[in-house]
């Protein structure tokens, strides 16, 4: 359980948290559901910054909001769709997104109901969480990632490596001759000799 | 209750105040020292009128920046607008919460101290991208994307030199790192503790990476392209007047002032005397982290001064095909190196 001061901030975050999330879908301007969206990433870090997991609250301020969150405002401002007559339609599809809702609530509530309708229970036994004191999250996870499955985090790794080498692929295109393309190398081995010339000019005759 | 949370409350509060006074101060008169570096290298005077050496040039101009009328564009989105300054200059400041001035000298000594610092830090694009959709203008809009390319790139190396210092430190916690320089180099080959124990020795090639990124990631010259003059006029800046274009000015110094301050601190030794002997010990800590930081920054002014603009393809290339194999491959020789002669 979470009292006093702690307890004060956890209502803050989470209602602001559960707030922005609503304005997500609410706001009519894209680029704000986006600004929302961000908010509601930043409180979520700072319930993890409560829960004592500092090393997953940086790293989801680092990934998410440093740069996931980055990229998706420009796409959503870069579009410019008229997001008004998408939203005319969107009616139809109420009942799959019901059913969707449904259906993750209802999982939700049976992965926790052990935990969520008894605070005093624990909700993960299976895996005890190190002493804080002894070692702190981020050893603590490195010795998980690291150590314990080294193995299935590089497979995790080769798999994304393969996702990039597939949209490097994608949008490879073949080099057309006729186009001039910036040659770097070149341009890096110029030294002023090349491209400077001293010339000596006779009065009234130039070059 | 009162014990519990009033008190500490309070104390935390002062401290806040008193670093929040002394950094605004400070960064006024690194904006004068910015200016006279530049006028030097130029051969002009720089600010020369306002006070003794025109010392009070950077309060005159805090004074006319807020006795000013702020001009709100009206198609910009007027909230957005609004905001963007504000988190410019409250992320920038934020950052100083964790940063150690001396032995023990920080508001919050955090156990992720450096990654509070790089989230924070890569929370700032957040001010010129929502100033420069909101302004609803070409060339800020412009500098938006600019900065967002730009900033993003950079953070990925900015991040694997992080990472190259914590490896040889252990701690993500930002006293730890300074206090990890205390023996390196120098006392392995047996002097006493110098400033040659200090990480910018044994990791030079992070160090340059550190600090031209460093550049970048501020977006100061030569890396300048978010408001590069000749080209996009003042970039997400353009609209802003008065007391929001201050906030960008004030925050965009103190961001680079937390860059100078985490080159010291992970490079430079902190608020560590450069020799640890008899007349150098007497000063304290934050004068040595204060010199140091000067000292940085001084560097950074230079810079700006004799160094031509990039362009916005050549910035690119430096950071993807240039600053990310480097680092990444000083992570792994690091590693190695560390792993195999025993030393963490």
């Amino acid at each position: 359980m979470i009292t006093g001061l702690g307890a004060a901030f956890f209502y803050l975050f989470a209602f602001v948290a559960v707030a922005s999330a609503f304005m997500v879908i609410a706001a009519r301007n894209p680029v704000h559901s986006v600004l929302y969206l961000i908010l509601t990433f930043f409180n979520a870090a700072a319930l993890f910054l409560l829960t004592g997991a500092e090393f997953l609250s940086m790293i989801l301020l680092v990934v998410y909001i440093g740069a996931v969150a980055v990229l998706f405002l420009f796409v959503v401002m870069m579009l410019d769709v008229d997001f008004a007559s998408m939203k005319r339609g969107a009616l139809e599809y109420a009942p799959i997104g019901a059913i969707v809702g449904v259906v993750l609530g209802a999982e939700l509530v049976l992965v926790l109901a052990a935990s969520a309708f008894d605070l005093g229970r624990p909700a993960t036994t299976s895996l005890p969480m190190p002493d804080p004191a002894v070692r702190h999250n981020t050893a603590a996870l490195g010795d998980i990632l690291y150590t314990d499955y080294v193995f299935f985090f590089q497979i995790a790794g080769i798999v994304l490596l393969v996702a990039m080498i597939g949209a490097i692929v994608l949008t490879l295109r073949p080099q057309r001759p006729h186009v001039k393309r910036q040659n770097m190398a070149a341009q890096v081995a110029r030294k002023p000799a090349d491209a400077i010339e001293v010339v000596d000019v006779d009065t009234g005759k130039g070059i | 209750m009162f014990e519990t949370y009033v008190i500490p409350g309070l104390i935390i509060l002062l401290q806040t105040l008193v670093l929040l006074v002394a950094l605004l101060v400070f960064t006024a008169f690194i904006l004068y020292a910015d200016r006279k570096v530049w006028a030097a290298v130029q051969s002009r005077r720089g600010p020369n009128v306002v006070g003794p050496w025109g010392l009070l040039q950077s309060f005159a101009d805090l004074l006319k920046f807020v006795l000013k009328e702020p001009v709100v564009p009206d198609s910009s989105n007027k909230g957005i607008f609004l905001l963007a300054p504000f988190i410019s200059a409250t992320l920038a400041l934020a950052a100083w919460a964790v940063i150690p001035l001396a032995d023990g000298w920080a508001i919050a000594s955090v156990n992720v101290g450096i990654l509070y610092v790089f989230a924070i830090s890569s929370l700032e694009v957040y001010g010129v991208i929502m100033a420069g959709w909101a302004s609803n203008s070409k060339y800020p809009f412009l500098g938006a994307l600019r900065s967002a390319a730009q900033m993003v790139s950079y953070e990925v190396s900015i991040g694997f030199v992080i990472v190259t210092v914590l490896l040889c430190v252990g701690s993500l916690n930002l006293s730890d790192i300074v206090l990890a320089q205390k023996d390196g180099i120098g006392t392995y080959v047996g002097l006493p503790n110098t400033f040659l124990d200090w990480h910018w020795l044994g990791l030079l090639p992070m160090f340059v990476i550190f600090f031209i990124s460093a550049l970048a990631e501020t977006n100061r010259p030569p890396f300048d392209l978010v408001e590069a003059e000749s080209e996009l006029v003042a970039g997400h800046m353009i609209e802003y007047s008065s007391t929001p274009y201050m906030l960008f000015m004030l925050g965009e110094y103190i961001a680079i002032l937390l860059m100078c301050a985490l080159t010291t601190i992970l490079f430079l030794g902190g608020w560590l005397p450069p020799f640890d002997f008899a007349p150098f010990t007497w000063l304290p800590g934050v004068f040595w982290f204060v010199l140091k930081l000067c000292m940085v920054f001084f560097m950074i002014s230079m810079v700006k001064a004799f160094v031509p603009r990039y362009r916005y393809d050549q910035l690119m290339r430096l950071g993807w095909k240039v600053f990310l194999p480097i680092s990444l491959f000083m992570v792994v020789a690091t590693a190695a190196f560390l792993k195999l002669t025993g030393w963490a």
